[in-house]
């Protein structure tokens, strides 16, 4: 292992179409960066900003909210008010002196395996870019 | 009360065991987790396997597992194998979580030191989460033994002949005064030639006659409520202006008509029909309809010839349209398409140049019951070309128009090729970009109309001209085309132009889509359940769609989705209730505040505002699960099952570590 800086990222995603997109590129075998671990919500419409802001507290660098492209959601519209929601989020962690860069919305739908694996590989450098965050501990980072 | 969980890792044979190290992620589990409740955490070569399942059920049962994780493969594929192993062993089956340790972690990972830590990671969110996971029943609804089927096309009618002939009431509703859709306006069918009237107008009959069949037509859904077994549809069925029970279809209420309309749907305007009409000589039902806006006597007040001659009085001025409320349990969509305008393609010249034919247009001018009696001839209505060109791909295949292949029109080129040779003997060009006739017999097809005699210029026509360029060009149409066999520039007088026209989303599709609560792809087509495994269902429990109205399609595949259709209904009825999935919100009215805001957010109509008590409820039966209104609730009164706050936070926590030492990879 080389001393580059690993970020930690959590990733939402859709029952209908991302996470069928990630199931898609691990059928394919398709190899993407292993700093991002998952969680399947049924919509991105069910992501609660402060789950974002828990991750980050959990001392996550970063997170990835990934739904249906817009037009194709399951639940007919509900991805438009993820996307409201990220807007927001962005202008909020801003306010909390947090990089809005750390959080990145992503469509994918079920057919785009190939998509959902560069978008991650791509998101994780740019977290690494960022470098850590830090933001879970009250020494903030220091003690290392 | 404390939590006992099982963890079964999986080896998936070398699938997961040949990246990620399952005996440490089972030995680290045991160990590590055994705060968060973990008793006996093992790894078996196949999980899903009976042997491995028998494993799981064995240590519920003399372990007294409360709660298990089997770290797998995707809970697609096998959620529900080990939900079932739960239930045999007394466990509910909603306390069981699956880690995806396969598609997520060693199928798209190298290094097995990272795969190992993250699977550790992923089985450590899954046994936080399924700490917080709740014991669900599935829900049960009765399902109406009624059908509603939307659209009288061919697809539409199978669809409800089916459902009838199983011995269950159908509503068909169509909004043209009769059934039978683009499919009563061709002339023959590819690839066998068959007369289209032959081998439709016997199902119209069949299901205008149909005991278990209620004909709607010149009617349309306007409203849609309930969910599947329960929907309340409102179908508006216009008024036509005559009584149904007294006409008898006898036709001299047309006759006596004074007032010619161009008939811009039936006859793709090329021919008259009268104020009123019925559309074709064999439409079902047989009754008019009186076309208000032409109407003279609606005009001016005077006339009423119709009335006079009617002999059995059954014109009525005075009909109004009616509100017909029916219950169903399910409902078909085969609502159709609509035909590529041409006039947007405007190099073809289509609206400008005369000689320029639609597909629909040629389809009329070739039918023996059409305008010209089935004479192909010019604009002028008397002129036989001499020669003809096909343009394949108007409007498909091009990034300007729409992406898609519209499936037909490779073939429908082909037929108005023959047709035009055997009629008139004239020289018949056909311009592609890719000659597409899969499916049985059509490749056979194209081979006989190449034996004919049809010349095949393979080439994206830039431009229909009538600018010509010399002696031979004068008077005619000329083709400008690239000919990419060839590898030159080619310039084709012709007589006459046909443009092979694509298939296109309804122009209403998308308020249909949403009246229906399904949803439209990029293109503006329905969305199917799933694109191969499940075409004809929809994310909509009870809600199918089948024909051109989920994409386009021939009649053969066509009336394969509606009796496919039919058969997933009768399914339903059969079953007589239906299990749904407990993922659902719901509202702790003790904590609403009443502020509405999550009001708003429900496609599906479930959410509603009670005003005597000024708190907000939610129907569980209409509710989808999405889960959207959960996340928006400040007060946090609406809870999700499947899919709770606790439940997600714990992964969270979990997949994080929280409250756990880090793993180095």
């Amino acid at each position: 292992m080389t001393d580059q800086f690993e970020p930690t990222i959590i990733g939402f995603t859709c029952n209908w179409c991302s996470y069928r997109a990630s199931d898609l590129a691990g059928t394919a075998r398709m190899k993407y960066a292993p700093n991002v671990r998952l969680i399947r919500l049924m919509c991105s419409g069910r992501l609660d900003p402060t789950f974002v802001l828990r991750a980050l507290s959990d001392g996550a660098d970063g997170v990835m909210i990934t739904g249906c492209h817009p037009g194709e959601c399951h639940y007919i519209e509900q991805n438009y008010k993820a996307l409201r929601r990220y807007l927001l989020l962005k202008r909020v962690l801003v306010g909390l002196g947090i990089e809005p860069e750390r959080v990145k919305l992503v469509w994918a739908s079920a057919a785009e395996g190939a998509k959902f694996a560069a978008e991650t590989t791509a998101f994780v450098e740019e977290v690494r870019k960022l470098g850590p965050l830090n933001w879970g501990r009250t020494d903030g980072g220091n003690a290392e | 009360m404390t939590e006992r969980v099982g963890v079964y890792v999986c080896h998936c044979g070398s699938n997961i065991a040949g990246t990620v190290d399952v005996v440490d992620v089972a030995n680290w589990a045991a160990e590590k987790l055994g705060r968060q409740g973990v008793i006996i955490a093992r790894e078996y070569k196949f999980m899903c396997s009976s042997l491995g399942q028998e494993l799981i059920e064995k240590d519920i049962k003399e372990l007294g597992l409360t709660r298990v994780v089997v770290a797998a493969c995707s809970p697609h594929l096998h959620e529900k194998t080990f939900r079932t192993a739960a239930k045999n062993a007394g466990l509910n089956p909603y306390l069981v979580e699956l880690a995806s340790i396969r598609e997520q972690v060693s199928w798209v990972h190298s290094d097995k030191a990272v795969a190992t830590a993250k699977a550790k990671a992923v089985v450590s969110g899954a046994v936080s989460r399924v700490i917080e996971n709740a014991a669900l029943e599935e829900i049960k609804v009765p399902i109406n033994p009624n059908t509603l089927v939307v659209g009288g096309g061919i697809a539409g009618i199978q669809s409800a002949l089916e459902i009838a002939n199983a011995g269950f009431h159908v509503y068909l509703v169509e909004r043209e005064p009769s059934i039978g859709g683009h499919m009563a306006q061709f002339d023959k069918t590819f690839p066998t030639l068959d007369c289209s009237a032959c081998i439709l107008t016997p199902r119209m009959v069949e299901a205008g006659t149909h005991p278990n069949i209620t004909l709607l037509t010149w009617s349309e859904v306007t409203n849609v409520a309930g969910y599947v077994g329960n929907f309340h549809v409102t179908i508006k069925k216009k008024a036509r202006f005559i009584n149904e029970e007294l006409c008898t279809g006898c036709g001299i209420c047309q006759e006596k008509c004074p007032k010619k309309v161009i008939d811009d749907v039936y006859e793709a305007g090329l021919g008259y029909r009268k104020a009123v009409y019925t559309p074709f000589a064999q439409a079902v039902p047989n009754f008019p309809v009186m076309d208000k806006e032409n109407c003279t006597y609606f005009i001016k007040g005077t006339c009423k010839a119709c009335e006079k001659f009617c002999p059995t009085g059954a014109i009525d001025f005075n009909q109004q349209d009616e509100m017909l409320h029916i219950d169903v349990g399910n409902i078909v969509l085969a609502t159709g398409y609509d035909l590529f305008d041409a006039r947007r393609v405007s190099n073809y010249g289509y609206g400008r140049l005369p000689n320029v034919f639609t597909s629909l247009e040629f389809e009329r001018l070739s039918n023996a019951a059409g305008p010209t009696s089935g004479n192909i001839v010019l604009r002028d209505g008397k002129t036989t070309p001499k020669s003809v060109g096909i343009i394949h791909c108007v409007g498909s295949r091009d990034k300007n128009f729409n992406n898609y292949c519209s499936v037909i029109c490779c073939m429908q080129g082909l037929k108005f090729a023959h047709l035009v040779h055997e009629r008139t003997g004239a020289t018949v060009y056909n311009f592609y970009i890719d000659m597409r006739t899969a499916y049985k017999a059509y490749d056979e097809f194209y081979q006989r109309v190449l034996e004919e005699g049809t010349l095949f210029v393979r080439g994206k026509v830039a431009e229909v001209t009538n600018a010509a360029r010399n002696e031979r060009e004068k008077g005619k149409l000329i083709i400008q085309v690239e000919d990419t066999l060839a590898g030159k520039q080619r310039r084709i007088p012709v007589d006459m132009v046909i443009l092979s026209s694509g298939l296109q989303p309804r122009a209403d599709a998308k308020e249909v889509g949403k009246m229906f609560g399904i949803s439209c792809s990029m293109d503006g087509w329905f969305t199917e359940k799933h694109p191969k495994l499940d075409p004809v269902a929809t994310m909509t429990e009870g809600i199918y769609i089948v024909g051109c109205a989920q994409g386009p399609k021939d009649i053969p595949s066509s009336v394969a989705q509606g009796a496919a259709a039919s058969a997933r209904v009768l399914d339903k009825i059969l079953q007589k209730e239906v299990a749904l999935e407990p993922i659902k919100a719901s509202v702790n009215q003790a904590l609403c505040s009443g502020c509405k805001i999550c009001n708003g957010l429900c496609p599906f109509n479930a959410i509603t505002f009670i005003e005597d008590d000024k708190v907000t409820s939610i129907n569980p039966a209409l509710c989808q699960g999405c889960g959207t209104c959960v996340a928006a609730c400040p007060a946090g009164a609406i809870s999700g099952t499947g899919f709770s706050n606790e439940q997600i936070i714990a992964q969270i926590d979990g997949l994080m570590m929280r409250n756990l030492e880090p793993i180095v990879a």
